[in-house]
This record gives structure tokens, sequence and C-alpha cells, in this order.
């Protein structure tokens, strides 16, 4: 499928084909909300090159905007879908993928991404979480995690690593962080991805991927904090705690290899890495789907009487 | 909406939302006449009304609305989901309704309070959504298998913050088809979320039901935005019906980009939380919405009142013995009478203040400790006694209770 | 021009002139209204249009030109492209 409209192409790689301005700003003027802009984020908060790559993602799968819906929770990844030139549901904390599973399972036609967080999806939203995964209902979940509690100020998330000091955990977290891709892969989820925010094409071509699936996808964003997580934990200078979430991660298959037949020293300094790329990529029945095929089933029955049964 | 093969639709017809097939609905209720328990029958009135999303969970005593959703929403080619918890249930039912279906959830006591948050969500969003609560027992898990009426002043000041809600309190099987019919109407209407507060006695009471033909029903849908695109402003009273507080509708998928959020907002939906103003402005025109109309609102059905000197006050379940209750003291030359209100909330305040200056008491039975009684007793401004008669317990008042309620009265 | 910045956009992160590959950014000397100085091209810069610095700003404020001679693209600078990506062009 390529498209042909003029200024807007199908690509957004650096390849022969290059591109202009034009592309770029035509993007922003398609799918930018610009009366809000620029963001509520901090200087140097990842969360502004998400709503790029998932913009990228929307381009190059070239969706009719009018039948896209975001939906979001609380938090500073909740704001996202306010910055977007399409339907938007920002709802109540850790509950977007309920309100989401609602949209979708009412009209199936729609694409329902949702824009969370890691305080957001596996703290107050756990079980949500969990059973859009069990369900696995065709929604693309973009979890950005910044291993903090940003919009409140600072406090311990779920997913803040052992040691770590925030306004809640100010003598070190003694708690053991989630790792919620993970979770999601063991759960089942059709399409699972993890990526930090400072590599543009990967998180890109996940997003675009995940939307495409037919069933629950999962892409984890890791997106630094430089004003809650990085000044506390002394990585405040943005290019550091860049630089840092790029130590932190290592592709999991080399992560695999190392911690299966590596020595106990390189073991010993891997084991704490944050493991990225494509985890999980499988294909099984789809909520919205197998519920068509009970109502077809049902509806191609002879005679539709017979209600209340057993009442 | 024509689909195409890869799921996007091109090109959505507006007068299509809200369209549903009345006659499929009746040949899949089945016969006209029948004998069902009374969340059956709210499940039947929401069909009947154009509702085709259920999500819930189960508790009792509402569990059968559950399942009956279950069993006939793919008949109609609706769509039932069983969520993992109540609050995913009212939040899927919120974003389905986004979709510009009718939609509802049920639940009882429990579910209820966990369910509070998202209800005030539904208000700042004014998104058009029925909730039933079949009342049972509490505080807590209760008596989950004995009726109360203990959630009634929940119903109107269980989320936080400043809000309106519509009640209403169904006294029988049949009303629980009709008020659920009523209840998806003022939802529609008022684009706010509506309660129907039945009670577990009527939820699982079993009696006979007449389905009501398309020709004797009412069946509203929310009103939906007509202008241009690019005129289009989300949170604005009404521009297809002047004078009217209730915003047009657009429905995701339609074009229009609505942003929906819990955030104060100001009138293109967009976040506004700074200023006084801006809340203050928004806030009065919701709950005006419903304050503004109190006079449509007003549903109290008046049963030998003319000439009463005590008026038993009451709603739901306590209607049907109070009736005998009544008809038993006028037999003995008591003048009584019955004000039954089939919409609790809004309060109908001035009603009462008018009630109260004809009687000489007022009697409230309740399945409670006392709760609608506060606002009946604030009504009346001191014009008349107002007495509550409270049973918990999980059992219903007999009539001697309440007769001899009525003879302490004179 | 081979990049356009929103200057009232820009936050002052620095990320673009940090990740740059061929360092052809550097702090402008002006500040924007909000007190932040956005980034300018080097002098010298040997910027190859790898646009990078377009795609990963969190605040959408870099645009990358190619220029145009006569119906042709040409990439200023060295004319090599960006980094390695199997992401490739896109469908079809």
């Amino acid at each position: 499928m390529s498209t042909t409209k003029k200024g807007v192409a199908g690509t957004t790689g650096v390849g022969p084909t290059g591109k202009t301005t034009a592309d770029y700003e035509q993007m922003r003027d398609k799918y930018l909300r610009k009366s809000m802009w620029p963001t509520i984020f901090c200087t140097g908060c990842g969360h502004g090159s998400v709503l790029d790559y998932t913009f990228w993602a929307l381009e190059e799968l070239a969706l009719d905007m009018d039948r896209v819906v975001f939906v979001s929770g609380i938090g500073c990844s909740s704001r996202l879908p306010g910055y977007i030139n399409a339907d938007g549901l920002h709802t109540t904390h850790g509950r977007a993928i309920a309100f989401a599973t609602g949209v979708k399972s009412a009209n199936p036609d729609l694409t329902v991404i949702v824009f969370t967080g890691d305080g957001d999806c596996s703290g107050i939203g756990g079980n949500h979480f969990l059973h859009g995964v069990r369900r696995n209902i065709d929604i693309t979940v973009i979890a950005v995690n910044n291993f903090i509690y940003g919009m409140t100020g600072g406090q311990l998330a779920p997913s803040t690593p052992r040691g770590a000091i925030t306004t809640t955990s100010p003598y070190g977290n003694v708690e053991n962080p989630f790792n919620m891709a993970e979770i999601a892969m063991v759960g089942g989820a059709s399409y699972v991805a993890r990526w930090p925010v400072s590599h543009p094409y990967q998180p890109i071509k996940s997003i675009k991927d995940g939307i495409k699936k037919k069933g629950f996808a999962f892409i984890e964003m890791l997106s630094p904090c430089p004003t809650a997580f990085g000044r506390r934990n002394k990585l405040g200078d943005v290019q550091k705690l860049w630089d840092w979430y790029d130590e932190q991660c290592m592709y999991k298959e080399d992560y695999d290899k190392v911690m299966a037949y590596g020595t106990p020293e390189e073991r010993e300094k891997t084991k704490d890495k944050i493991t990225i790329g494509v985890l999980q990529d499988i294909e099984k029945p789809e909520f919205t789907t197998e519920y068509a095929k009970v109502v077809e089933r049902l509806r191609s029955q002879k005679g539709g009487g017979g209600s209340a049964e057993e009442y | 909406m024509t689909v195409t093969g890869d799921g996007q639709s091109k090109g959505v017809n507006m007068m299509e939302y809200g369209k549903f097939d009345g006659k499929l609905v009746r040949q899949v209720l089945g016969a006209k006449t029948q004998f069902i328990i009374g969340d059956m029958a709210c499940v039947y009135g929401a069909l009947l009304a154009g509702c085709r999303f259920y999500a819930g969970y189960p508790i009792t005593p509402a569990s059968e609305l559950a399942e009956g959703s279950a069993r006939l929403m793919p008949k109609i080619g609706g769509t039932y989901i069983q969520m993992e918890d109540e609050i995913g249930s009212i939040a899927a039912a919120i974003g389905a309704s986004w979709t510009g279906v009718r939609s509802m959830t049920g639940t009882s006591g429990p579910g209820f309070s966990l369910m509070m948050e998202n209800l005030g969500y539904a208000v700042m969003t004014e998104t058009p959504v029925v909730i039933i609560n079949i009342q049972r027992t509490g505080p807590s898990t209760g008596q989950p298998t004995l009726g109360a009426q203990g959630d009634m002043m929940q119903a109107k000041w269980g989320s936080h913050g400043d809000y309106e809600i519509i009640a209403l309190a169904p006294s029988s099987v049949q009303e629980c088809l009709n008020l659920t019919v009523d209840a998806f109407n003022l939802a529609e209407k008022y684009r706010n979320p509506v309660l129907v507060m039945a009670d577990g006695e009527i939820g699982h009471l079993r009696e006979r039901i007449v389905v009501p033909d398309e020709k004797d029903m009412l069946v509203q849908f929310r009103t939906l935005v007509k202008v241009p695109k690019d005129k289009y402003v989300p949170f604005v009273p009404s521009v297809a019906n002047p004078g009217s507080n209730v915003p047009d509708f657009a429905p995701f998928g339609s074009g229009y980009h609505t942003y929906v959020t819990g955030l104060t907002h100001n009138e293109k939906g967009m976040p506004a939380t700074d200023k006084q103003p801006d809340h203050d402005k928004l806030i009065r025109r919701i709950v005006s919405k419903i304050t503004g109309n109190m006079d449509k609102l007003l549903r109290v059905e008046e049963l030998m009142l003319d000439d009463a000197d005590v008026a038993v006050v009451c709603y739901g379940a306590t209607a049907r013995p109070a009736q005998t209750a009544i008809e038993d003291a006028r037999a003995m030359g008591i003048k009584v009478g019955m004000a039954r209100m089939l919409i609790t909330w809004p309060f109908p305040y001035a009603y009462f203040e008018k009630l109260a200056g004809k009687v000489k008491a007022m009697l409230v039975p309740e399945m409670n400790l006392g709760q609608m009684v506060h606002p009946i007793r604030e009504a009346a401004g001191g014009q008349c006694k107002v007495q509550p008669l409270g049973k918990i317990g999980g059992e219903m008042h007999l009539p001697s209770e309440i007769l001899m309620g009525i003879k302490g009265m004179m | 021009m081979v990049i356009k910045i929103e200057r009232e956009w820009c936050k002052g992160c620095g990320v673009c002139i940090e990740r740059c590959p061929l360092h052809a950014l550097e702090l402008s000397k002006e500040m924007n209204k909000k007190g932040y100085f956005p980034p300018e091209l080097t002098p010298n810069n040997t910027c190859n249009n790898c646009r990078l610095c377009e795609l990963i700003c969190p605040d959408l404020a870099i645009g990358v030109f190619v220029e145009t001679v006569e119906g042709e693209v040409k990439a200023k600078g060295d004319g090599k492209n960006g980094p390695d990506s199997e992401y490739g062009s896109g469908e079809g």
C-alpha cells in the first residue's frame, strides 16, 4: 500500500526517497492540536517523543483519523490524547483500558489506542491491564514508563527500581519493581515490545505493528523524567538521564545469551538490565472477532424467540 | 456505516446512530405477556429502549441483569461484556456510550460503591448511561440475598463534588421494565447518568409483565451535532434545540474529534483548571440541566391524598405494604393517603413543601434507618410532623406495621 | 536553510544537540520567550539530513529540509545517509 497524496508520503525513513519538511509540517498540521502546544511536559521529558513516534506510525498506516480513538487515564502520559487531532477520552486513574474495552467492543470498526503510564497501568490499573491482556481485545496500549508517579510530584511507583529515591521512598525503595512488558508477555498478549524513547525507528515500527495487530498490543516506552526521577536520583541532567536509560537497556536476545552462557561476573553485571525489543508477537483469537462470530451464529438461527428462558 | 475490508469505515451517516430494530427486539423477547423477575424486566426495558451494550459483573441480587443481557444482547446484535470488576463495568459502559450506543451496567450496593468515581466522570463528561442498582442490605457485604433501600442517599451524594443525578424507583416488576425505558430516555435527553434504584425484593420478585408495543412507547436518542466540523464546539448549550442546556452529541468516529475529559474543561473540551470562573460556569451549566427542569422531572403518584390528614410517603418496594395499610386504615375511617415517588432524585422539594401544608403528618416507611426522610423533612419546613419508619434486615414492612405507624401519627 | 526550528516551542532540553551524530547543532545565543536557548546549526556543519533531531525532539520543534535542485533531491553535507535502520521505507 502506498499513498500518493502530495506531501503526505508513506515513508519516514532516511532512505533514498528523502523527505521534505512539507511532509513534516503537514504531519504536524494533520495530527497535532496546535492550540494546545507547547506541551505541559517538562524539559527533557520523553513523552513528546512518544507522541511524535505515534504520529509517524499513524502516518505510515494512513489511517482515517476520524476513526481512531485515543483513550488515557491520569498522569503525564495520559495528557497525550489532548494534543492529538482526533477523538479522545481522558478518563479516571487506572481505568483507560476498561474504557477502551467499552469503546472497542461497542464499535469494533474504530481503532483504539491507549496512552497510559507505569503507575496508571500497573498500579491502580493493574486489574484492567491483566484482563485486557487476557481478553485479547484489539486495542494498542502504549505505556510510557518513567519509573515514577510524575504528575503528582515524584512518588514511588510499581515500576520504580530497588533503591531509588522518590518522595515516598525517601530512604530508598525497598520494594521490587514490576516488569510490565513481561507481565503482558506471560499473560499472553498478542504483541509486546519495549523501547527507550531515545531511538526513533524501532518504536515507530512497533507502534505501527501493534496497531496493525489484531489483538492486544502492548508497547512499553521507557521515558526519562528529569524533574522527578532524575533529579532525586542524581541523574537530573537531561543528557545524563537520557544516557542512563540507554545504558540500562539491552536487547532481549543479548540479555538471554549472557544469562545463559555468560560468566558469573557477566551475569551479575547484566541481570538488572532492562530487556528491549519486540518481546512477543503471536496470533491468537481476538475478543471482538470471536464475539461477532457468536452474534452471527445466533442471528442466522431460525426463529429468534424464546427469551428469558430460565427466568 | 459502511465498513471496508480493512476495518476502516468510509464515511459515516449520522442518521444511523441510535437506530435499532424494535421488531427484532420484540421477536427476541418472545411472548407479549410473560412471568419474569424484576432483574429480567429491567433487561427487557433496556432492550426495548434501544440499549445494545451491557457491561457487568456478577453480584447478588443483580447477577440476573448480566445473565439476561448475556443471553439476549447477541441475539439483537448488541454486545455483552463481562468486565473484571464493577469499576471496569461502568467504565466500559461509558466508553461504549461515547461511540453512540445506549449502554448500561447493573450492580448492587458493594458494586455501586465501587462505581462512584466513574459515575462522577459520567456526569462531568455529560455521558448518557444507565446504572441499575438492585439494592441489598448494607453496609459492607450485609445480606446479599435480601433487599433494602439503603443506597438512596448514596445515589445523590455518593460521588465527590457537586453534581445532580436522576434516580427512579420501581415498585413492581412491570415498573422495572417501564422505568428502565424511562431511565434511558432521560439519560439520552439530559446527557446525564440515570439510576434505577430497585431493591432485592422487587429484583427477585416474579410477576406478570406485558411487553409494550412500539407505538405505545417513547424511545429517545441524544441530540446529535448538526453543525459543520469547523463550527463545532463540544460543550455549549444545544444548537439543534435552542433553549436547552444540553450540548449536542458527536459520537466517536463521526469525525468531530471531540476531546472528553473529567478535568474541568472549557467549551472546547480542553482542560481549564486554573481559574474559578471556568469551573463555576461549567458545573453550574451541567447541574442546571437537571435543576432547570424540575417540573419535567416531577413524578409522584398520589393515592387518596385529597382529604388525607396523614400522608404515607414512600418509594420502591415499601409502596406495596403501604398501599395495603392505607386501604386498611381507610376502612377504619382514618383519612390517610399515599405519595409514591417514582423519581426520587432530583428530589421534589416543591411538591413536598406544598403537601406538608395540606396534611397534618407524614409517615415515611423505608427499608433503611432513615434516608429519604431527610429531604422530606427539609421540604416540609416544619409545616407538619415527619416521622420515619425504618425497617432493616431484609424483611419488607408488614402492612400491619405501617398501619400501626399511621395510627401513631393521629 | 537546512533545518527549521520553532523557537517558541523549544524547551531547551538539548537532546538534539547531544544526539546529533555529526554534532551539527549548538545552542543559539538568543533566548526564546520562555527563557530557553533553542538550537541552531553550527557555522561549518555537515548535516546530512538524517533527521534524528526531528524525530527525537520531544516538542516537535525541529523540521529538517532537503534541498531540491530542479526537482532532484539532494541532501546537504556529504550526501551519506543517516544511521542504518532495518526500518526502511514503509509499506508497498
